[in-house]
């Protein structure tokens, strides 16, 4: 006998031919934005190399550092509200998954980073 | 009353207990659920890299440049910094590119199509898989895959140095070993997001038998490929962060 207390439901699993036509097109859209973003890094990495600038350039180093971080994050937005859909979820349910993670993150880097100076110190009394 | 629960949604989509919160599948948001907690255990490791890494340069102590450690590609002797980790980073991109796509043929109840783009997903994450096989063997046994070298060939500690010669920081001389933590750190992170490829090609894998052997097309939606395609672009995610805080800053 076939249960009926299991639905197998689904909500926006469908759309028409040319709404896929205009998916696609942000798809591909992205594809070549998080692919330049990548060629970017690597061409950065390997011509301004950590090793060679880290303590020549500490001026330098430390902007390109801030630009690696939020090339990252840009990547990240992306694939998490577009690839993922989590930009066409409801706007509650996105905050849901996003704000408690970010909140603890930000404050789980901010209390290890202090404390690793700290300890660091430390190490060399 | 308004929001939801003034609107009528069609029976079959409602949850067990009769609503549908946030207008979103039951499946999909557990899939959501699980992947914060996932999130969450790597955020931890690499802070962890952090907290290590801070602790060390404050202590005067050396921390190795990352593009100056995995220096090599396949079937060339040549000192090329960051090229082969780029190569894998673009086939994690391309392969989480082919899932989406896979998800959007789904939507469009376009079998074939599904079955086309997540066997190339497959493939993109065997290609991945094989791609750290062969990095973590190199860093084991050096470039030339001797194994019995081990003790004085491993890169991981002949590639501390600058191209030069010279240490960052000037305190070590050729030959000394680098900190500890940093490999540790290096085998742990990789290998846990390696574990995660690797489940991911199998739930892709198992799912494309599904699409091939019509059980989507039965039920009515792709949703499952969906479910799948939200922990591939994860392991995709995941991978742009190991990159940056391992390879490049």
């Amino acid at each position: 006998m076939e249960r009926d207390d299991i639905i197998e439901y689904s909500l926006h699993a469908h759309h028409s031919a040319e709404e896929g036509v205009k998916i696609r097109k942000k798809i591909y859209f992205v594809t070549a934005l998080l692919s330049i973003i990548t060629i970017v890094e690597v061409v950065v990495g390997v011509f301004i190399s950590r090793s060679a600038n880290e303590f020549a350039n500490p001026g330098l180093w430390t902007s390109i550092k801030i630009g690696y971080i939020a090339l990252t994050l840009i990547k990240a937005g992306y694939i998490v509200l577009v690839f993922m859909h989590l930009g066409e979820e409801r706007k509650h349910f996105k905050w849901m998954i996003l704000a408690p993670y970010i909140m603890f993150l930000l404050y789980l880097i901010f209390i290890a980073l202090y404390e690793a100076v700290a300890v660091g110190h430390g190490m060399t009394l | 009353m308004s929001g939801e629960a003034s609107k009528t949604i069609e029976s079959k989509v409602l949850w067990g207990g009769k609503v549908s919160p946030f207008s979103i599948s039951y499946g999909k948001m557990m899939m959501w659920i699980f992947l914060v907690s996932d999130a969450l255990t790597f955020g931890g490791l690499l802070v962890a890299l952090g907290f290590a890494r801070h602790a060390a340069v404050t202590a005067g102590e050396f921390w190795p440049s990352s593009e100056q450690v995995f220096t090599h590609f396949p079937f060339t002797h040549a000192h090329l910094p960051l090229l082969y980790v780029a190569f894998m980073t673009f086939i994690l991109i391309i392969s989480s590119v082919t899932m989406v796509l896979a998800v959007e043929a789904g939507h469009r109840m376009d079998k074939k199509k599904v079955a086309f783009w997540l066997a190339l997903t497959v493939v993109g994450g065997l290609i991945f898989l094989g791609s750290q096989v062969w990095e973590w063997s190199t860093f084991i046994a050096g470039p030339d895959g001797d194994i019995t070298t081990w003790a004085d060939n491993a890169t991981l500690k002949q590639n501390f140095f600058l191209p030069t010669g010279e240490m960052v920081d000037g305190a070590a001389k050729l030959g000394q070993e680098g900190p500890h933590a940093y490999a540790m750190f290096f085998f742990f992170i990789t290998g846990f997001h390696g574990f995660h490829v690797f489940t991911g090609v199998l739930f892709n894998f198992i799912i494309l038998m599904n699409v091939l052997g019509g059980t989507y097309e039965k039920r009515g939606h792709y949703e499952m490929v969906e479910k799948v395609g939200l922990y591939w672009h994860f392991i995709d995610l995941v991978w742009v962060f190991v990159f940056t805080f391992y390879y490049l800053v």
